[in-house]
């Protein structure tokens, strides 16, 4: 029989997902031996006519990492959807839109602005720009457009199943492609990770009180966290209980709070606002004036509660630009 | 009529690199670039965030030198609160630092660069690649590879959280200490990973410099410019990873400039072109003139040739024996052959290695104090290392309450961006006469590219291995009238 086609493809990612490929260290050998990978730029050289010339669904799985930010992204997703039995969205960036979609608090020409005018090391008096066609002497530059607004995977094309993580873990990547070869699929949209809160396993949960209550957030700079207690119930923000478990508490054993990569729980599709309903829950603020004091101390919500999911939220981007 | 030539490194499917060759009505080179089409915007959306998630955000910008981000990320931390880290914390980032520096070099060698010379410039494609390097040195050495890179991103991870994107640094500190068990587990690790750096020289010395048409390579005119350098260097003028002076020295090697990472406004500007994403860095005080070597040419050159070219010496005794037969071997100092990088990068990976024994057998680093929090009101905090490819810049504005009003980044790579499109089209220039395309031009090519190890190559995944490059030649009407590919 033959073995069947895996594709692992990119978009706009950082290669961090890749180097979680590459820490599979000797399983990657295992990998390889069972299936027959028809496409891995890194590794193999293929054309895009190669897959366009290959019938639709003859690939058993792809595995994309990766926001979308330009038509060639858009383009090789579509394409590889057509071909492809199961897409799987791997890491962050193509499960939520990541850290990058961050950029979806401003525009494109902000965005520009800032890079190419206002940053302090920046010299350009006339004002230069890149230029998607740039007319010179002895011909034309051309350069791909770069979009406005940063899109998840699934914003662009149907996913079956995510891989969560910035970047998954090679022990959660393993299982991955083990369930989808094993041809015992679970529900489309799974997220191949654990269906509980990040809290339910933390090892900090059962110092938690009873009752969890906070008076004030601090900063993660201005305390030294204790190592045994929950950082929640300390005022530290963790976004561990809007956060899907499985990444092996990769942060709290750094002594550093939840930062959500691995996205929201099961059936909550915000998880910056399913955070606040839980942080709201615990705060113990008796007047308005100590509500507004609580609040305040909140700097940066989108930063915080949102940091990988902004695109995917239902704030999505910045509005009215 | 103008006749191209488009060089697309990672085919047409990613977009994050390619090379376009103009040639005149002859058949000369008129004109070669090399364009980025990326661009993510990490200095707009920093702003409004909290100074303290900075080393967790800005370290996407890298999977591949996440730590290089998350470390420069927090040193800009330290600048903004005015707090220095107490000695346990310091050697504790340090130690991580180096881990991380021997960790990426042998990648580099093994993975990416070094497959040109270990498997050979002149073998097929297919096998200039990391499974190419473990047919040639043999699968027992492949394993120590591959078992070495596991054993010290172990550490990486332990300490930070997570390999890719670690998430332990905070301003004056780091949020967790060492055990004594982990202090013996990594002082073995250290000594293996020095004896591995030994091993990979030893490699270099049998594969590459006993073998006189490498050596003629790696001597040739193609790859060679004259620039200025920059690296960091610690009091004595030895290489320093971590921390220290910028130093800046001419194409005579004298020294032109040195000044702490406070001042790189006055030494380093940036220029903009229309037709990459890029932007192109030079040195202030001597000022742009375009793609061009000398002195006059505000170009300089960064990472591990750069680095050494910088410095007076390595900071550790093994790493400075190869360091004074590097330019024993390779004529004086300053070395101006890009191929040359790789030698110093396995010298920089042996300088990492012993550094991580230093570290890792200081009975100060078990010192639970690794926090100060004597910290001043915010308000600028500039933060530079020495990533594996070159001085990395980060600079932060905020408001009293510690939120980003304003960021510049300078990536490691970045500062050699003009160098590298000046070795781009110097190959074009030699390798195409008369029209005549020479078949090496492809392979010339990319090793000059390979040679820096550029970052939007990483963020371009050639991991782990081969680039696809693919070179079109168009006639006036835009038909392609041949093709040349690896
Ligand atoms: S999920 Fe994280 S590791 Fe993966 S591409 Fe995005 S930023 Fe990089
Ligand atoms: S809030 Fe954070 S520290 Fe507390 S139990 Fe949940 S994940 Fe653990
Ligand atoms: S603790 Fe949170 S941020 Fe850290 S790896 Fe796990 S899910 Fe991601």
């Amino acid at each position: 029989m033959a073995k069947p086609k895996v594709a692992f493809y990119w978009c706009a990612s950082c290669g961090g997902c890749e180097e979680a490929v590459v820490d599979l260290a000797e399983d990657i050998l295992k990998v390889v031996e069972a299936v027959d990978i028809v496409l891995w730029p890194v590794a193999l050289d293929f054309k895009y006519k190669d897959i366009e010339a290959m019938p639709d669904k003859s690939i058993l799985v792809s595995f994309i990492n990766g926001a979308i930010r330009n038509s060639e992204q858009e383009h090789i997703a579509k394409l590889l959807r057509q071909k492809s039995q199961l897409i799987v969205a791997f890491g962050a960036c193509a499960h939520l839109g990541g850290i990058p979609g961050l950029a979806n608090v401003a525009n494109r020409k902000e965005i520009f602005e800032t890079a190419y005018k206002l940053t302090h090391t920046t010299v350009n008096p006339k004002e230069i720009f890149p230029q998607l066609v740039t007319e010179i002497p002895q011909g034309k530059l051309t350069l791909p457009e770069f979009y406005d607004t940063v899109k998840s995977l699934d914003q662009t094309i149907e996913v079956d199943y995510y891989l969560p993580g910035c970047a998954p873990p090679p022990d959660l990547i393993m299982k991955g492609v083990q369930t989808l070869l094993s041809g015992n699929l679970p529900p489309k949209g799974t997220v191949i990770a654990s269906e509980k809160a990040l809290c339910e396993t933390c090892p900090r949960n059962k110092t938690k009180p009873d009752k969890m209550v906070i008076k004030e957030i601090k900063r993660i700079h201005e305390v030294i966290a204790d190592p045994e207690k929950c950082f929640l119930a300390e005022g530290i923000i963790c976004v561990g209980p809007a956060t899907r478990g499985g990444c092996g508490e990769r942060c709290i054993n750094a002594n550093m709070p939840c930062r959500g990569c691995f996205g929201p729980t099961k059936e909550v599709i915000d998880q910056g606002a399913k955070f606040l309903s839980a942080l709201a829950s615990i705060i113990d603020a008796n007047t308005d004036e100590e509500v507004q004091k609580i609040t305040e101390s909140i700097i940066d919500p989108i930063g915080l509660f949102y940091m990988y999911s902004l695109p995917t939220s239902i704030l999505r981007r910045k509005q009215g630009v | 009529m103008y006749k191209e030539i488009t060089i697309d490194p990672i085919t047409r499917l990613e977009g994050h690199g390619k090379i376009d060759i103009f040639l005149d009505e002859a058949g000369n080179v008129a004109h070669a670039c090399l364009q980025v089409p990326e661009l993510r915007g990490y200095e707009r959306f920093a702003v409004g965030r909290l100074a303290e998630e900075m080393p967790r955000i800005t370290e996407t910008i890298c999977g591949v030198c996440p730590t290089a981000h998350h470390m420069c990320s927090t040193k800009a931390l330290d600048d903004l609160y005015g707090v220095e880290p107490p000695p346990a914390a310091r050697k504790i980032r340090e130690f991580q630092y180096n881990t991380f520096m021997f960790e990426d070099h042998n990648l580099h060698f093994y993975f990416l660069g070094g497959p040109d010379f270990i498997v050979g410039p002149d073998a097929p494609a297919a096998e200039r690649n990391v499974l190419g390097v473990i047919a040639k040195v043999g699968l027992e050495i492949g394993k120590k590879v591959i078992d070495i890179r596991k054993r010290t991103r172990n550490i990486i991870q332990t300490l930070g959280g997570r390999v890719v994107h670690p998430v332990n640094g905070l301003p004056g500190g780091v949020s967790r200490g060492i055990t004594k068990e982990q202090q013996e587990e990594w002082k073995k690790i250290a000594e293996d990973a020095v004896e591995f750096a030994k091993f990979t020289l030893k490699a270099f010395d049998d594969i590459v410099l006993k073998n006189k048409a490498y050596v003629d390579l790696i001597l040739g005119d193609v790859y060679k410019h004259k620039t200025y350098y920059m690296g960091l260097v610690d009091d004595n003028n030895k290489v320093n990873f971590y921390d220290g002076w910028i130093r800046v020295v001419d194409p005579e090697g004298k020294e032109f400039a040195k000044f702490k990472a406070r001042d790189y406004l006055n030494h380093i500007a940036e220029g903009v072109e229309s037709w990459t994403y890029i932007k192109f860095p030079y040195l202030k005080n001597v000022g742009w003139k375009g793609f061009v070597d000398g002195k006059d040419s505000g170009v300089y050159r960064v990472a591990p040739l750069g680095r050494l070219n910088a410095s007076d010496g390595m900071a550790t005794p093994l790493a400075q024996e190869y360091y004074e037969k590097f330019y024993q071997t390779l004529g004086g100092k300053p070395v101006h052959h890009t191929l040359a990088t790789h030698w110093a990068r396995v010298i920089e990976a042996m300088q990492a290695a012993e550094k991580m024994v230093e570290l890792i057998n200081d009975p100060e680093i078990l010192d639970p104090r690794i926090r100060n929090m004597d910290f001043k009101t915010p308000k600028v905090g500039i933060g530079v290392i020495e990533a594996p490819r070159g001085t990395l810049f980060h600079h932060y504005e905020t408001d009293e309450k510690g939120r980003l009003t304003k960021a510049n980044l300078i990536v490691a790579t970045v500062n050699n961006s003009a160098a590298i499109n000046m070795s781009i089209e110097k190959a074009a220039r030699m390798l195409i006469k008369n029209g005549v395309v020479n078949d090496g031009l492809l392979n010339m090519i990319e090793m000059a590219f390979r040679a820096y190890d550029p970052c939007f190559a990483c963020a371009t995944h050639n991991l782990p291995g081969q680039v696809p490059i693919e070179i079109n030649i168009h006639n006036a009407q835009g038909e392609i009238i041949r093709t040349i590919k690896n």
